[in-house]
């Protein structure tokens, strides 16, 4: 009996091997500081902005490697650290603040590589330095104010529908409202008319029949919940843009919390300022009046102030505030029965009042929005800290067409895609759920670095020993076990590289390290299989067929409940640790292919065609 | 070359009682050890703020502390941590101050105090509510893991063999547990992964030996249920000590060279796989033969198809 491969085994192998190594090539090349420039509130990077920007950079003598436009930002690239943090400098005076620069490295991957989407592996905060935050949106909050929004909502309805009510209070601790008649007849009545304004409340009456129990039921509830932790991100994800991080990740963690990562941000203080910065939104009339030109040239009205709208455009308005962005409860877009984008607003009940008495006497008049928001600018404070700018925008202005109450629209609007960005920016007016940072880790660039290569050294040394190992103990099988073991690193680096969630963290290197040594058992297994069948005195060939068939049922086994105690790891695991269930999984896969498929091959190819009468084992 | 070379198997059984006696022993101190000493819970459950700062020259840690008072955090623990230029500075979670601001206060008073400037390399807070969800969902994951395992081996193998693997999967999480009580180390995140590791490592050689006992009951008709178990565990001694020594060899070198953030993992995997290499061969084979497992239980179930002649078979 001799073994011998099918054909398609070694296509299988060799294919599985190429493909994992030029995905893992991308890892070897350095990568270049690099410059990313984007243009704030989804303005455009034009290419003349492009080409003035590369020149400039020659006129200071700064070499860029390449300066191109990829999707919609720009992407300069440098040979040192020093010309990147000049050709920043040069980039911020020539863009001015209507451009966000941010620092980042570029991965140096060849043109031929990433075309077939090759890219390094994601590195953890904790190999390449950076802040993570864990934020939890506090949700009583949210609650609370509904609760809240409710009592004012219930107050006016019952006076519109001529009810008698004694006190309308909410109950914060029940998460109810409370609403007190003098008769039965008013509460049944009560009843039957909020219940028809609104279905998901629950009502229970109370014994005396005096006293109507209003909660809001678990759809709402959870409605809420969705709503602030989605505004919370909207927000969040909106002013991460705008600080000039490069790749940032925002990203919502179970029911009520954000995790936002930014990787090269040392400053934590600005980071906090950012993520904590508090937007506001005003409805105010436009003033047609007064003369615009000659408020240009510092002439404003007594009563009207100079605003500017996202392009740029010179506004007049009336100093008078109309209304407030915290009376705003929902802003959506859609669209009107011609197919027309527009923006719904719904308003609180004293929201509704105040712009119900607002506009009563302004229709045909234009209102505006104007967005407030405060960021940190380019100046810095005694403290070290950038100083917080107050910036003010006209997000959009729209004539009023009937007196408006708690629902209104603003139609007129470009596309769909403004009608949303308008939505979203009125819905950030009035942030209804607070965060808290209730986690927050830093690593320092340095410690990202050592950490890298602390992991590689030890990646290094263990790889080293077990190789030694296996070769003086198993001889020549033991040097096709360390091809294996080479092989399994390729792989392993390689579908960590192609999997696009798979991120390397520290931990996630000790799995690497742990998996070298732990990977090693497959092959002892049949190894020690093979001894025993040569003991037992089957022939080399039946020793080998043998050898590897009745070890794979244990390995199979062992190696299963190993990946599920993976599985498990990566369900609780946060961070690092879900790095180190990645790799731990993955080392798993791989290890079990190579070394049951991957040997069996060459040990066939070696010993298994021919007539020998011991093995080198 | 081979390491153990053995012409009749190896009577591990008469050691089983002993072994249990030991294992017993061992649980209970570590038992009594988490009881009296408890354990010195990392950040990560804690809550509160880590900072690790660099100098330039060695660090003078009695300036450092007193700086930090000079501050307000009199409860400052200070420490080097890795090198004599690092500094670990721990402040516990007080309600008395804005958390989310400790590590830049701190960092500014180092700063602003000391004569020369130090960078930051880490600064980790974590908020108390977060602490306390950790050590719920670790604890959670351990016993996910382990019933998880209870399930597959009493599904591929057999129930008492099921109780035997995880009785000694606990055994190994329980004395690591101990291990980090008795040395007061510091048990962080990396350490709980360690542990599912281990949990992890230590099954696999236990199902190593279970399937050879499986295999050499079927295979050795003449022989009691104490000598079967005995040749299967001789017979996989090799492997099983060759993979823990490549293991333990990988996780010397991590923990002589992965630095100081990795030092409590390798330690608890370095503990956990010399404890599990143990537990595999005695506890789980002992407690499946103390629990009366017989060759009838692991034979191959009668074929579906031939149902009148299963029990002729037997």
């Amino acid at each position: 009996m001799l073994n011998k491969n099918p054909a398609w085994r070694y296509v299988l192998v060799i294919g599985m091997l190429l493909l994992a190594l030029v995905y893992a090539l991308p890892n070897l090349y350095p990568e270049d500081p690099a410059l990313n420039i984007s243009a704030t509130r989804g303005g455009t990077v034009a290419e003349q902005t492009r080409s003035q920007l590369e020149q400039s950079f020659r006129a200071a003598n700064i070499a860029a490697k390449s300066v191109v436009l990829e999707d919609g930002q720009i992407r300069a690239r440098f040979n040192s650290t020093e010309d990147q943090l000049q050709a920043r400098e040069i980039a911020n005076q020539q863009l001015g603040a209507n451009f966000v620069t941010a620092l980042n490295l570029a991965p140096a991957t060849p043109d031929w590589l990433s075309a077939i989407g090759a890219t390094p592996m994601n590195l953890g905060l904790d190999l390449r330095g950076g802040v993570h935050f864990l934020l939890a949106v506090d949700m009583k909050a949210a609650l609370d104010k509904n609760l809240n929004d409710l009592v004012q909502t219930f107050r006016a309805d019952l006076r519109e529908d001529k009810i008698r009510y004694r006190t309308v209070q909410a109950d914060i601790g029940r998460g109810q409202v409370q609403v007190t008649f003098r008769s039965t007849e008013d509460l049944t009545a009560a009843e039957a008319a909020l219940r028809k304004r609104d279905r998901e409340l629950v009502f229970t009456t109370s014994s005396d029949n005096l006293t109507l129990l209003v909660g809001i039921s678990e759809i709402r509830l959870k409605e809420i919940r969705e709503y602030a932790l989605e505004q919370n991100i909207t927000i969040i994800r909106n002013r991460v843009n705008e600080i000039g991080v490069a790749e940032p990740l925002v990203q919502r963690q179970g029911a009520d919390r954000i995790v936002v990562q930014l990787p090269g941000v040392q400053d934590t203080a600005q980071a906090k300022e950012i993520l904590g910065a508090t937007a506001s939104l005003e409805f105010r009339l436009v003033d047609t009046e007064g003369d615009l030109g000659s408020a240009l040239e510092g002439r404003v009205p007594p009563n009207s102030e100079l605003y500017y709208s996202r392009d740029g455009r010179p506004v007049l308005l009336e100093k008078r505030i109309m209304l407030t962005g915290d009376h705003i409860t929902g802003a959506s877009s859609g669209y009107d029965e011609y197919s027309q984008p527009q923006v719904n607003i719904k308003l609180d009940a004293k929201g509704g009042t105040l712009l119900s008495a607002g506009t009563k006497n302004a229709i045909g008049r234009r209102m505006a929005s104007v967005f407030i928001e405060y960021k940190p600018g380019t100046e810095i404070g005694a403290d070290g800290n950038p100083v917080l700018v107050k910036q003010q925008e006209v997000i959009n202005d729209a004539t009023i067409q009937a007196r408006l109450g708690r629902d209104f629209v603003i139609t007129g609007i470009n596309s769909p895609a403004e009608a949303q960005n308008l939505a979203t920016l009125l819905r950030a007016g009035a942030l209804i759920a607070p965060v808290q940072i209730i986690e927050e880790r830093t690593i320092g660039p340095s410690l990202g670095k050592e950490n890298i290569e602390l992991g590689i050294t030890a990646i290094q040394w263990g790889m080293a020993a077990v190789l030694l190992f296996m070769a003086v103990y198993y001889k020549a099988f033991g040097m096709v076990a360390n091809i294996a073991l080479v092989a399994n690193l390729v792989l392993m680096v390689g579908m960590m590289s192609l999997i696009p969630g798979a991120t390397l963290t520290l931990p996630g290197m000790a799995g690497i390290v742990l998996t070298v040594g732990m990977a090693v058992d497959a092959n002892v297994l049949i190894f020690e299989r093979i001894r025993e069948e040569l003991l037992e005195g089957r022939s080399v060939q039946q020793a080998i067929h043998h050898g590897y068939d009745r070890a794979f049922a244990t390995i199979a086994d062992s190696n299963i409940t190993t990946l599920l105690v993976a599985l498990v790891l990566f369900g609780i695991g946060t961070g690092p640790v879900k790095g180190f269930a990645v790799t731990l999984a993955i080392g798993i896969l791989t290890s079990i292919f190579t070394a049951v498929v991957g040997t069996r091959l060459l040990v066939n190819l070696i010993w298994g065609g021919r007539r020998v009468q011991s093995l080198p084992i | 070359m081979q390491v153990f070379n053995f012409a009749k198997p190896l009577n591990f059984m008469r050691l089983k009682w002993a072994a249990v006696v030991l294992s017993a022993v061992l649980v209970l101190g570590s038992f009594a050890s988490i009881a009296i000493n408890g354990i010195n819970w990392g950040l990560d459950f804690t809550g509160g703020t880590v900072i690790e700062v660099g100098f330039a020259k060695p660090a003078d840690l009695v300036a450092v502390r007193q700086t930090l008072t000079n501050a307000g955090y009199e409860d400052a623990v200070v420490q080097l941590f890795g090198t004599s230029r690092d500094v670990l500075i721990r402040i516990p979670l007080r309600v008395d101050i804005a958390q989310a601001v400790v590590g830049d206060t701190v960092l500014q008073a180092l700063n602003s105090q000391q004569a020369e400037a130090v960078t930051m390399r880490r600064v980790e807070f974590v908020g108390p509510s977060v602490g306390e969800e950790l050590k719920q969902d670790g604890g959670l994951a351990m016993l996910m893991a382990l019933l998880g395992i209870l399930a597959y081996v009493a599904m591929r193998f057999e129930w008492r063999l099921s109780v035997g693997a995880v009785t000694a999967l606990t055994h190994d999480v329980i004395l690591t547990l101990g291990l980090f009580s008795v040395l007061q180390l510091e048990f962080d995140l990396t350490v709980l992964a360690a542990i599912l590791a281990l949990i992890g490592y230590s099954i696999n050689d236990t199902i190593v030996v279970f399937d050879r006992i499986r295999e050499s009951f079927r295979k050795l008709r003449e022989t009691t249920v104490a000598e079967t178990i005995n040749d299967a565990i001789t017979s996989t001694l090799n492997r099983t000590v060759i993979t823990s020594l490549t293991t333990m060899l990988v996780l010397v070198v991590l923990f002589y060279m992965g630095g100081a953030l990795i030092h409590g993992f390798a330690t608890a995997l370095l503990f956990g796989i010399a404890v599990g290499t143990y537990s595999s061969i005695y506890v789980a084979s002992a407690i499946a033969e103390i629990l009366g497992i017989s060759r009838e239980d692991m034979l191959p179930p009668p074929p579906v198809d031939k149902e009148g002649e299963g029990s002729e078979a037997l």
